[in-house]
């Protein structure tokens, strides 16, 4: 887990399964954004206009579950693309929320949320061309790739991520401090 | 009923045995009695009845005689003649053949040579009874010796005695454990308790063994027997016979057995007229495997739930109500009437190393005879599979065999003339355990194995200790992945740590033995767990493999969703 | 009184008779982890969170249950000791829906508390998700299955402290559920003397006080020492 720090750090944020609350908690940096724009580049995720995952990313936060196909391939771009991959928060980490579907069949939930509740919504095969078919069970990031390390929390605070930030641009494993690494 | 009468019964029953001429014995044990030996019997007793004029024929209903796969069983006794065994009998054919014994012209239909390996080569010793003698008539127990080494205990032996000649006869627990019986008693002679208490464990809970219940209803009165010896060498004055719940026939027949004993004298106060009393109580299990732990079954004894408590203390000192206790399976007090009945020595005289005497086996799986057998302890397996039980059906080539249940492991084919005794079972990866013994052919997938006893043991697990109720479910999902087709090597670690972790932290045997089955056929069989998970393949044709690991589920998903396979993944 | 002495962790420290090693380490400020132990109650023994090495034993042995003997020599902190009590906080975190952003217990909860300790800050092993439902039928608390760890404490508070005996386990190994008076809902208990000293004593989120905020589910754990005491005090 060492990265050059010649240059600046490319990092990447990712929002797959999840309520954006940890972005929200990475803008909550203040006033340290602006010392965190110094030391990296910012080249994919919901803060930049990038469409596709780019080539060479030092670090990738990833924050929420693997909830449906679309994650699961660009889940998998970005582990082959990334030298280290960051968890974060709890959707990412433990399934959380996004994973309080798993109790149930997905075609039940879809009965339930969609189809039987109000609006039409497309059903069937015609439906796939548009939306990305769901999992059978929301997964957590490392039940699915290999992830270096983890931020729990929900949303984790940005204390925690600037912790983190700070150990993988010194170079260091991400080692959270006992309080700094509960759930929820 | 004192010695004196007792010895004066005896030779009265045997003289009236050795006139009767001729005797038939039915199989009746649980495998005889599903294929039929019910009807075989009555029909023997219509062709006994319409030869009753000329000739008087006794036909007994018997316990376990051993070859179950050939059942119904018959058994023809004549003075004078060998006896004749004849297999799979339907009620027409047992009545012509018993005609034909009548009339001097015995056929030859599905008799059995005298020589079959299966009977020939076992040396049977606490399965001398079974089969011969009606489990429900204490007389045919009598005539068999039964009680005399109670008598001989009573009249001949101290307390302190008894305790040393079964020390001295080198016998270690038949369930499994191998814990010297002689100790386990001086223990619980010496042990101070205002009451003290004999338990026989009958609550065999293996997948694929019979033995207890085979001994338990053929013949009732010798664990009787061995336990009021047990009682007398320990001080005890009240036993239990914990049977298994799905056993109703041996309980019927434990039941029986204690109320004839009982009424003989043989049982209860002042026993063939002496100071000592002992009473035995019968106690239903209530389903749970894990009440064959000594200290859950005497929970379940005492009307708790049926969960294990950390030992030590051992029930010799804590045991039932506090008191001291010692609990055998039922076949270790089998093994007790001829050790007082004969002498120590012979008992010694017979096995390997420090595993003396005989071992019950319950021989099944792909084998070509499915049975009880006993055999000398230190016998091989290859005897067992190919002498006794003939080998594997279709000449399909020996795999592995499972010995001890979920509790053991299994032996793989380069291990065939190994000896089956505790310690070198032990050695291998397995445990003797109560003595199920599963055969497996190249048609058996291991991965397939471990899963189904994982299955068994996540089913068994009393939850009390978390490594045990959690550990089993997490090993279960990783091995039922394997076998889908679904698991990666990363889930591979995860299982040999898991089943590191059950062996060190779980409460009791149930949690610390679960994953014994999973780490022995990771021992013989890894390539075949790594040919599931690497190359998506079943090498024994078994498994399913309908899954894909989930990297690969997005493809997956969408070929289902294309072929209208859709479980309402999508939208 | 009697004074055994022994080694724990390579620290002479002492204790007295019949004292478990749980209890002597504690005294001494060595800090072994549990979850279903709770001093006043009977030890259970069924967390194996307080596993601890002996000296010349090949088995580890339950510091809750294990008396403390002149001259033993007791590792609590070693490698494996500490990989196995991760790995039975992440079986535990996995069992159940353990989902503490939406708890009412999340920051007051003793196995989230633990899983941060002992660095739990991932599960490998496949979460359960078993669908369980929440027991509201009682007037003023809730049971919620969900968080439940089967740690039996509530079940030992009711029938060792309250006498009440309310509490018991139906099933058994996975499906095993804390239930009240044979399997009725909560509400329906005719046992139950409502006193709330099980809530106070379970160390997740199963039992709580109903419209409590999160921030109002603190547990009263001193509570049960308290009774003990004043029984104590009273001879009873």
């Amino acid at each position: 887990m060492t990265v050059v720090s010649a240059r600046k750090l490319r990092l990447a944020t990712v929002w797959l399964g999840g309520c954006s609350g940890c972005h929200m908690s990475l803008l909550d940096l203040d006033e340290r954004l602006m010392e965190l724009q110094t030391k990296v580049d910012l080249v994919y995720g919901p803060l930049v206009d990038a469409k596709e995952f780019p080539r060479e990313v030092d670090v990738t936060l990833v924050e929420g579950a693997v909830a449906n196909v679309d994650h699961l391939e660009l889940l998998e771009t970005i582990r082959g693309h990334s030298a280290i991959l960051v968890s974060l928060g709890d959707c990412a980490v433990t399934g959380n929320v996004t994973a309080l579907r798993n109790g149930g069949k997905v075609s039940d939930l879809l009965t339930t949320i969609y189809r039987a509740g109000p609006g039409r919504s497309p059903v069937g095969p015609e439906a796939v061309q548009a939306l990305p078919a769901l999992l059978p069970k929301v997964l957590p990031l490392h039940h699915v790739v290999d992830v270096d390390a983890f931020i729990p929390g929900c949303p984790p605070d940005s204390e925690r991520i600037w912790a983190a930030l700070g150990a993988l641009l010194r170079g260091e494993p991400v080692a959270l401090e006992e309080n700094q690494r509960t759930f929820g | 009923m004192n010695q004196q009468r007792l010895q004066e019964r005896v030779r009265q029953l045997r003289e009236q045995q050795s006139t009767n001429p001729c005797r038939v014995l039915v199989c009746c044990s649980s495998p005889c009695l599903s294929a039929g030996a019910g009807a075989v019997k009555s029909a023997l007793e219509a062709v006994a009845a319409e030869h009753s004029g000329r000739v008087s024929v006794e036909v007994t209903a018997t316990g376990c005689l051993g070859p179950c796969s050939r059942g119904p069983l018959v058994t023809v006794r004549r003075p004078g003649h060998a006896d004749a065994v004849y297999e799979r009998m339907t009620p027409e054919l047992a009545g012509k053949i018993l005609a034909g014994h009548l009339t001097e012209t015995p056929p030859a239909d599905n008799l059995l040579p005298a020589d079959l390996p299966f009977l020939a080569r076992q040396t049977r010793i606490v399965l001398e009874n079974c089969g011969r003698i009606d489990p429900e008539n204490l007389d045919h127990y009598l005539a068999a010796d039964g009680y005399a080494a109670l008598a001989r205990a009573l009249h001949d032996f101290s307390p302190e005695g008894v305790c040393a000649a079964v020390e001295q006869s080198g016998l270690r627990g038949r369930g499994g454990g191998g814990y010297p019986t002689g100790l386990k008693w001086q223990l619980l002679r010496k042990a101070a308790g205002q009451r003290k208490f004999v338990v026989a464990n009958g609550d065999e809970g293996d997948p694929g063994a019979f033995m207890d219940r085979a001994l338990m209803e053929s013949d009732p009165h010798r664990i009787i027997e061995g336990m009021a010896i047990a009682g007398y060498a320990t001080g005890a004055a009240q036993g239990y016979v914990y049977v298994r719940g799905e056993y109703p026939m041996a309980a019927r027949r434990m039941h029986k057995a204690i109320r004839d004993a009982e009424r003989a004298g043989l049982l209860g106060m002042r026993i063939l007229d002496s100071p000592f009393s002992f009473r035995i109580d019968v106690r239903l299990g209530a389903g749970a495997f894990v009440c064959g732990e000594e200290t859950a079954l005497m929970a379940s004894i005492m009307g708790r739930r049926g969960q294990p408590v950390p030992r030590p203390p051992y029930p010799a000192e804590h045991g039932l109500w506090g008191e001291p206790t010692v609990i055998n399976n039922v076949e270790t007090f089998g093994n007790i009437p001829p050790i007082i009945r004969n002498g120590p020595e012979q008992l010694a005289a017979i096995g390997t190393g420090r595993s003396r005497g005989t071992k019950i086996f319950a021989l099944c799986g792909e084998v070509i005879e499915n049975g009880l057998i006993e055999v000398p302890m230190g016998t091989t397996l290859r005897e067992i599979v190919f002498a006794i039980g003939g080998g594997i059906p279709g000449g399909a080539a020996f795999k592995a065999a499972q010995t001890g249940g979920p509790s053991g492991g299994c032996i793989a084919a380069q291990h065939l003339d190994a000896s089956m005794d505790y310690e070198n079972l032990q050695a291998l990866g397995s445990i003797m355990g109560s003595g199920g013994l599963i055969i497996m052919s190249e048609k058996t997938c291991m991965v397939d194995v471990a899963r189904f006893f994982m299955d068994f043991c996540m089913d068994e697990s009393c939850g009390k200790c978390s490594p045990c109720r959690a550990g089993t479910v997490q090993m279960y999902r990783f091995l039922d992945r394997v076998s889908n087709g679904s698991a990666t090597e990363r889930g591979l670690v995860h299982l040999e740590e898991l089943c590191r972790l059950m062996k060190e932290t779980s409460l009791c045997g149930l949690g610390a033995s679960a994953p014994n089955p999973v780490l022995s056929t990771l021992r013989y069989f890894r390539d075949e767990y790594l040919a599931h998970i690497r190359e998506h393949r079943c090498p024994a044709g078994v498994c399913r493999m309908t899954e894909v690991p989930v990297t690969l589920l997005a493809d997956e998903l969408m070929q289902r969703i294309a072929a209208g396979r859709l479980d309402g993944e999508a939208f | 009184m009697s004074v055994v002495t022994l080694y724990i962790n390579d620290r002479l420290v002492s204790g007295r008779v019949g004292q478990t090693l749980l209890k002597v380490a504690r005294e001494n400020g060595i800090e072994i982890p549990t979850l279903c132990y709770l001093e006043g109650l009977e030890p259970w023994g069924g967390c194996r969170l307080c596993m601890v090495e002996v000296e010349g034993q090949g088995k580890l042995q339950a510091a809750c249950l294990t008396e403390a003997r002149e001259g033993l020599a007791v590792h609590t902190d070693s490698e494996r000791l500490l990989a196995w009590r991760r790995m039975i906080v992440e079986l535990l975190l996995a069992e159940r829906n353990h989902t503490c952003a939406v708890c009412v217990v999340n920051g007051h909860c003793e196995l989230q508390a633990l899983a941060a300790k002992l660095g739990v800050d991932h599960v490998r092993y496949d979460y359960l998700h078993p669908a369980l439902a929440m027991d509201v039928s009682q007037e003023r608390f809730g049971l919620d299955h969900n968080r439940c760890i089967l740690c039996t404490r509530c079940v030992r508070t009711c029938s060792e402290i309250e006498g009440a005996c309310t509490w018991a386990i139906s099933g058994r190994g996975i499906t095993s559920r804390v239930t009240a008076d044979l399997d009725r809902p909560w509400g329906k208990s005719t046992t139950c003397t409502d006193c709330g000293k099980c809530v106070q004593m379970c160390p997740t989120g199963a039992l709580y006080k109903k419209g409590a905020t999160v921030g109002e589910m603190v547990r009263e754990k001193t509570h049960l020492q308290q009774v003990m005491e004043r029984r104590q005090r009273s001879g009873k």
